[in-house]
């Protein structure tokens, strides 16, 4: 890796490495058709939780058979499943932790991330064919943290997102171990792992998946008995804005990151198709051409799309002041909405079969997108239900609805309406 | 017959603290300063810690140094220098929660004991016997533990473990300034320094007007402390029964006196029960003297002691 400043001519070199290795892009799969659209969005990995042990308590998570079939469909497609088991466990979780691990082995999971020294052992003993990969939630931050964690056999650390550019460089160049680094979704404020305020307040334990968000909640500033805000001005909270790193992907890239995550097992399918064909187009226009590489404007508006919540660069510069934090309520970035998924599409009459999953009728503006290069806007025309009736609206959800396309479109890409 | 009892534990942030709270009927003090510990009452530098400690054992109890904070590489480089000088300087353990910290101490102090402090993290034997074999002779259990569980570690673990036995638990953590963020947000002029622990800020959250959250921060990032103190005077049996080594009293936000008045009221009935552990019998005279000083706004409960937490 990072071989080509020894490719550039004697007296020439421009400073910058070229990596010859693509990093994984790690998308998270809060279900079966999450998994199957993030793969086919281009994906080289997913993450999902299973019924225990992960700390998305009310995700729909995997039963193993749905496990066996993601990992199947991940496999022709040449991905991996990975499964969150990231919990700091309690004594009652212990027992049974044993034949979990081992099932999640013979089910075909590539790796778990755990968190707890006693999952990490437990799998290690257990279930030698899983990888561990340790979890962000052990909150490592520093070269000697991750060459503790290297000794203990892990091949992979996943970074706390507190880790900033020049530390994630500092910790590759002097630890022989794959870095895993957040790239985009939600952030925990507090040090991941490292706040119970849900416990506190509502005997929810966060650390097991329980956490109800509660740094997202007002709170009253106080200093003595008075008010910090005077009347009219905010209070105060301890909200993060979400992260999103694709302006700073080459230079993670030229880090040497192996693995850039993306946050969200519990968006929606067109947030992990939004944020996953961005990140894929710019991984890919990078490692084709890293000196003519350009951000493209798009693969943002893509993004803001799919965002509820204003975007920063967390830790990646230095540490996050007043403008990485959400204190008002703000505006979704991006006027659109996700409406549904195409089925179908005759290349013959130009009718595309589309899944309603937002109600849409004739005359909105609406956008497909896809990972084979689809990417057009139109007005939405007539709208016709499945045994031909003419509709004036497409009103229910898993609505099929055919209606013609100004550009061919193929299965699995989706329609977006504008608001 | 008499029975072995538990340490009684207390953060001391001077050298006169330390006198008071030997003097109270502490065993053993926490001490340190904010580049290397977290949440500690005050900050006894390099140069000044070698006779705290000194002074401790002249006084007959333990000292005990917070190398607790999660680092970043450029503050490595002063871990070993440090670690090296503790361990000289003849402290009774460290107290870390970062495993570079471990590694560090191996080469630079090999004879430190260390004391594992995952904070709201320790939460099981397996975890707690995972830092054992890697050179801990004791775990710090997070406070988010119920009576069944601590004895259910103690008894697995295979390490001395502490528990939290009185005062506010650190609910929250964060290295961003949310303080001062906020602050410079409204468009109040604020500096670090003026957002500490003497600042008397808390946090209301909305729906619970009664529970004050008290909210400080420093180089570290910004804490934020239970709205209650927990106090496990009256569950001192059952917790000595099942074997806890260790009773921390956390003394943030707190007077010495009050302190000193909770050491009284522990260490007497630590000494009672040593003495005759089958005939013990709570004196309320012990808790009438802490809740003579405690702060009305905050209320005195048994945490998690006695709860069920659902996920």
């Amino acid at each position: 890796m990072n071989a080509a400043a020894q490719h550039s001519p004697a007296g020439r070199a421009t400073g910058k490495r070229y990596r010859l290795e693509k990093p994984e892009l790690l998308a998270p799969a809060g279900s079966l058709e999450k998994l199957k659209v993030a793969v086919h969005y281009g994906a080289d990995a997913v993450y999902i939780g299973g019924r225990k042990y992960g700390l998305r308590s009310s995700a729909d998570n995997f039963s193993f058979e749905e496990m066996r079939e993601g990992v199947e469909f991940a496999r022709r497609y040449g991905a991996k499943v990975f499964v969150a088991t990231n919990i700091f466990a309690h004594q009652e979780d212990l027992p049974g932790l044993a034949d979990y691990l081992r099932e999640l082995e013979r089910v075909g999971v590539a790796a778990i991330i755990a968190a707890d020294p006693a999952v990490v052992e437990t799998a290690q003993r257990e279930a030698p064919g899983l990888e561990v990969h340790l979890s962000t939630q052990q909150s490592t931050m520093n070269w000697r943290a991750v060459s503790f964690w290297k000794s203990e056999g892990l091949p992979r650390v996943v970074l706390a997102r507190e880790t900033s550019l020049e530390e994630i460089r500092e910790i590759k160049r002097r630890v022989d171990i794959e870095l895993e680094v957040f790239v985009h979704g939600a952030m925990c404020s507090s040090i991941s792992g490292r706040c119970v305020l849900s416990n506190h307040f509502t005997d929810r334990d966060s650390n097991r998946g329980g956490c109800c968000q509660s740094c997202r909640w007002k709170y009253d500033l106080r200093a003595g008995d008075a008010s910090v805000a005077g009347a009219g001005e905010p209070s105060f909270t301890m909200g993060s804005k979400d992260l999103c790193l694709i302006r700073q992907l080459p230079e993670l890239i030229e880090a040497g990151v192996d693995s850039f995550k993306i946050e969200g097992r519990m968006k929606s399918v067109h947030y992990v198709a939004s944020v996953v064909h961005a990140y894929r187009q710019a991984i890919d226009a990078y490692m084709a051409d890293p000196g003519g590489y350009r951000l493209r404007p798009e693969w943002e508006e893509e993004i803001a799309k799919a965002a509820n919540r204003p975007l920063s660069a967390g830790f990646f510069h230095a540490k996050p002041g007043s403008n990485e934090h959400i204190y008002e309520a703000e505006e979704k970035p991006a006027p659109y909405d996700f409406a549904g998924v195409v089925l179908d599409y005759d290349a013959a009459t130009g009718w595309a079969t589309v899944e309603q999953r937002s109600p849409f009728k004739p005359g909105m503006e609406i956008e497909f997108f896809g990972p084979g290069g689809t990417r057009f806007r139109q007005r939405a025309g007539e709208l016709f239900d499945s045994e031909g009736n003419r509709l004036d609206a497409a009103r229910h959800p898993l609505q099929r609805v055919r209606l013609r396309t100004e550009q061919p479109v193929e299965r699995w890409d989706f329609m977006r309406k504008k608001l | 017959m008499t029975r072995k009892t538990a340490e009684l534990l207390i953060a001391a942030g001077t050298a006169a603290q330390i006198e008071k709270y030997a003097a109270a009927g502490a065993d053993a003090v926490l001490i340190g300063e904010s580049r290397f510990g977290l949440r500690l009452p005050g900050d006894i530098p390099e140069d000044a810690i070698g006779d705290a400690i000194a002074r401790a054992h002249a006084l007959g109890i333990q000292a005990y140094v917070s190398v607790q904070k999660l680092f970043h590489n450029e503050e490595l480089a002063a871990l070993p220098g440090y670690l090296r000088l503790i361990g000289r300087a003849g402290a009774d353990a460290a107290v870390f929660s970062d495993p570079a910290v471990l590694m560090i101490a191996r080469e630079a102090a090999p004879g430190l004991k260390l004391h594992w402090n995952g904070e709201m993290t320790a939460t099981n034997a397996a975890s707690a016997a995972f830092w054992g074999r890697r050179g801990a002779c004791r775990a710090v259990l997070a406070p988010e533990l119920n009576a069944e569980e601590i004895a259910s570690i103690k008894r697995q673990a295979g390490l001395d473990v502490q528990v939290l036995a009185h005062g506010a638990a650190p609910i929250y953590h964060s290295e961003r300034h949310l303080l001062l963020s906020y602050m410079e947000h409204i468009g109040r002029e604020a500096r670090i320094a003026d957002l500490g622990l003497g600042g008397g800020r808390y946090l209301i959250e909305a729906d619970r007007p009664n529970e004050k959250l008290p909210i400080f921060e420093d180089q570290s990032g910004t804490f934020v402390l239970s709205a209650d103190d927990v106090c496990l005077l009256e569950a001192l049996p059952e917790l000595l029964a099942a074997g806890v080594d260790s009773l921390y009293v956390e003394p943030l936000l707190k007077t010495e006196a009050y302190n000193e008045a909770v050491l009284a009221g522990y260490r007497a009935a630590l000494d009672r029960w040593a003495a005759d552990p089958d005939g013990f019998v709570f004196d309320e005279r012990w808790l009438d003297d802490i809740r003579a000083l405690q702060p009305p706004e905050r209320e005195l409960s048994f945490g998690f002691l006695y709860k069920e937490q659902v996920y």
